[in-house]
């Protein structure tokens, strides 16, 4: 045991010897694994980041929520006849409170693009999401100031706003938005309330952070004709244990306000954020797995350059080999030697790699929030270590094996 | 006492689908404290035998004793240990690792030997010492004349204090004031006890030795004492 600590140490002292003496081929062998793990790391980083962001997203409309729309969300069914289903309407609505018993919340929402403006500030092409008070409830929704519209200036169609915080960073950066009046699409709205960061870039738009919130009849009012646009009805059930359930209540509560008779076909869907959430993992994995797939290739083609290298380094050194054997060398002094030269390599280039992606990281982090996981630098160290000793096999072994008299007779 | 001795041993080499003879029948005994000169036009087996004697190579046929230890057929492994412990190699072309210094390359065996750190520098300096270069230890071979690199390679051969020194052409790439500086110091390390083996092909330098064996055709022509032995003018360490 011993003996095999003083070679591993030997070993390992004239494998950073060689390194050391061959400075720049050593760095430009290490760049391949630097460039492998960084882009690995960072990838997975980012992968990380984005679905974080997505689910946050998600999370923030809450997971529990059903929406009762016209159109299924996603659907292989043919597109002309969800054409042919009529508009839910606001009297649908409100049959539909009246029957379902078990959703917390129901609300009525419509959305219409318009352009917001502060004085001389706007943003353009914001979607006004128009609802009832009950809307709030069917969120998860935290308020940086004020308040949501209440029943009474829901009902009444009250000109009152609840903006979302990129809105109001857009319009107030003083941060003084709350009791000021803003002109949606031309029309004056007092501001009621600003909603606290709630979300996701990655839902762009339709980001609650990007919404203003007001009371439906103003919408209806201004920006939309009320007997041509169909609502969706957002329906949030008590847990989201009771979803099921209330999925299957709201089926029947709304074919019954819709009047549709036993042999009817529903002429409505009901979505679920897991659709959307499907839907992501098939589209959004898939390019994940592709991404990280490029990304291993590179680290690969790093460890063929590792491969290369310590094949021509072996050819190189292959006096250097005969004269070790001569003077003493056993076969697995000269593999260890090789083997630990290339993991070296490796295992270097991969902190480095490590240190460059962690770096980059914190640049990625400005944007999407996210964090090298402990997990990636784990693998990411096994994974050059093992890059190396891989890579270092084949031309270790034919270092070990070389005939004493043949390779000091090598020129 | 026998150090060596090899009984009808055969070396014999694949070419093509011809087998060519380096070695026909060799018997050759080797005593303790004993000069030898091996002697022969090339082609005529010396390297081979060298080879084999220096444990580098094993024989095809024949018998083989180191120290009364049959070596004719280990395995590479245990060649290699015996090449570490009982043999001194000292080569034509010096055969010095480029890229370090003199300390360590004569520490190298050492290392292979399982030798502590601490009191392996201390051997590998007095070696290096005993030949004289206690000024070049942290010298790099390029930043050594021929001579000084020749001398760092009897330090390594020294260094492990090995039953026989095997000098191949040790004066081979040198001028002749300096191949006789050298084979000074091989003198005087016989003198102090060691068995030394001399493969050359120049009869003024296997004058030095005691004994010269003259190979050819890969058999053994000649065995016998030098009469007139040569002894080097300079005397060797510290030169």
């Amino acid at each position: 045991m011993r003996t095999l600590l003083f070679e591993i140490k030997e070993s390992m002292l004239i494998a950073l010897r060689s390194i050391r003496t061959n400075k720049v081929r050593s760095a430009l062998t290490m760049l391949g694994i630097i460039i492998g793990i960084t882009a690995v790391v960072v990838m997975s980083t980012a992968i990380k980041g984005i679905n974080n962001s997505f689910q946050n997203g998600i999370s923030a409309l809450g997971t529990d929520v059903l929406y009762i729309d016209r159109w299924a969300w996603f659907t292989n069914e043919d597109w002309w006849k969800l054409r042919a289903r009529p508009n839910i309407t606001m009297q649908d609505y409100e049959k539909f409170k009246e029957l379902a018993k078990l959703p917390s919340a129901v609300a009525p929402v419509i959305s219409s693009r318009q352009t917001v403006k502060y004085e001389d500030r706007r943003v353009e092409s914001t979607v006004v999401n128009g609802s009832t008070a009950d809307y709030v409830k069917t969120t998860n929704f935290t308020f940086s100031m004020g308040r949501f519209y209440t029943d009474i200036e829901s009902k009444s169609s009250r000109y009152v706003v609840v903006i979302g915080s990129e809105i109001a960073k857009n319009l107030f950066p003083l941060g003084d938005a709350l009791d000021k009046t803003i002109k949606i699409g031309g029309v004056n709205f007092q501001v009621v309330g600003v909603l606290a960061e709630q979300g996701s870039f990655i839902l762009g738009s339709w980001n609650p952070d990007n919404l203003v919130y007001v009371p439906i009849g103003t919408v209806f009012k201004n920006f939309l004709d009320r007997s041509r646009n169909s609502i969706t009805i957002n329906v949030r059930a008590q847990s989201p244990a009771l979803v099921e359930e209330t999925k299957i209540e709201a089926e029947g509560a709304m074919r019954k306000a819709r009047g549709l008779t036993i042999n009817d076909e529903n002429d409505f869907s009901i979505n679920q954020q897991e659709a959307l959430m499907d839907n992501y993992n098939s589209v959004v994995g898939v390019i994940q797995i592709a991404g990280l797939f490029i990304t291993g290739l590179s680290l690969f083609v790093g460890a063929i350059g590792i491969m290369n290298i310590m094949f021509v380094s072996v050819k190189e050194r292959t006096k250097e080999i005969g004269i070790r054997k001569a003077i003493g060398a056993k076969r697995r002094t000269i593999l260890g030697q090789f083997l630990l030269e290339s993991s070296s390599i490796c295992l270097m280039g991969g902190l480095i790699g490590l240190l460059l992606a962690v770096i980059a990281s914190m640049i990625i982090n400005q944007f999407i929030p996210t964090s090298v996981q402990y997990s990636a630098v784990i693998i990411a160290i096994l994974v050059s270590l093992i890059t190396g000793v891989v890579a270092g096999l084949a031309p270790a072994y034919t270092a070990a094996k070389m005939d004493p008299v043949d390779a000091l007779r090598y020129e | 006492m026998n150090i060596i001795n090899i009984e009808h041993i055969a070396k014999v080499y694949q070419v093509g689908s011809e087998e060519v003879f380096a070695l026909r029948d060799v018997s050759l005994r080797i005593d303790k404290n004993e000069y030898v000169a091996i002697m022969g036009p090339s082609g005529s087996g010396k390297s081979t035998l060298m080879n084999i004697l220096g444990c580098l190579d094993t024989p095809t046929s024949g018998k083989y004793e180191f120290n009364n230890v049959s070596v004719s057929d280990m395995n590479d492994n245990q060649l290699a240990a015996i090449r570490n412990k009982e043999i001194g190699f000292v080569f034509q072309t010096f055969n010095l690792l480029a890229r370090s210094n003199a300390l360590h390359n004569v520490e190298l065996p050492l290392i292979y030997a399982g030798i502590q750190h601490a009191d392996r520098k201390e051997r590998a300096e007095q070696a290096l010492i005993d030949v004289g270069l206690k000024d070049r230890m942290h010298h790099k071979p390029n930043e050594l004349s021929g001579g000084q690199r020749q001398r760092v390679a009897v330090a390594r051969a020294l260094v492990t204090r090995p039953s026989i020194i095997l000098a191949d052409e040790p004066t081979g790439n040198l001028d002749s004031k300096t191949g006789e500086e050298i084979m000074g110091l091989l003198t005087e390390i016989h003198d102090k006890g060691n068995t030394i083996i001399l493969v050359t092909h120049e009869e003024y330098i296997a004058e030095h030795a005691a004994r010269i064996i003259r190979l050819r055709d890969g058999l053994i022509e000649t065995d016998e004492k030098v009469l007139n032995r040569k002894f080097p003018k300079v005397k060797a360490a510290g030169v």
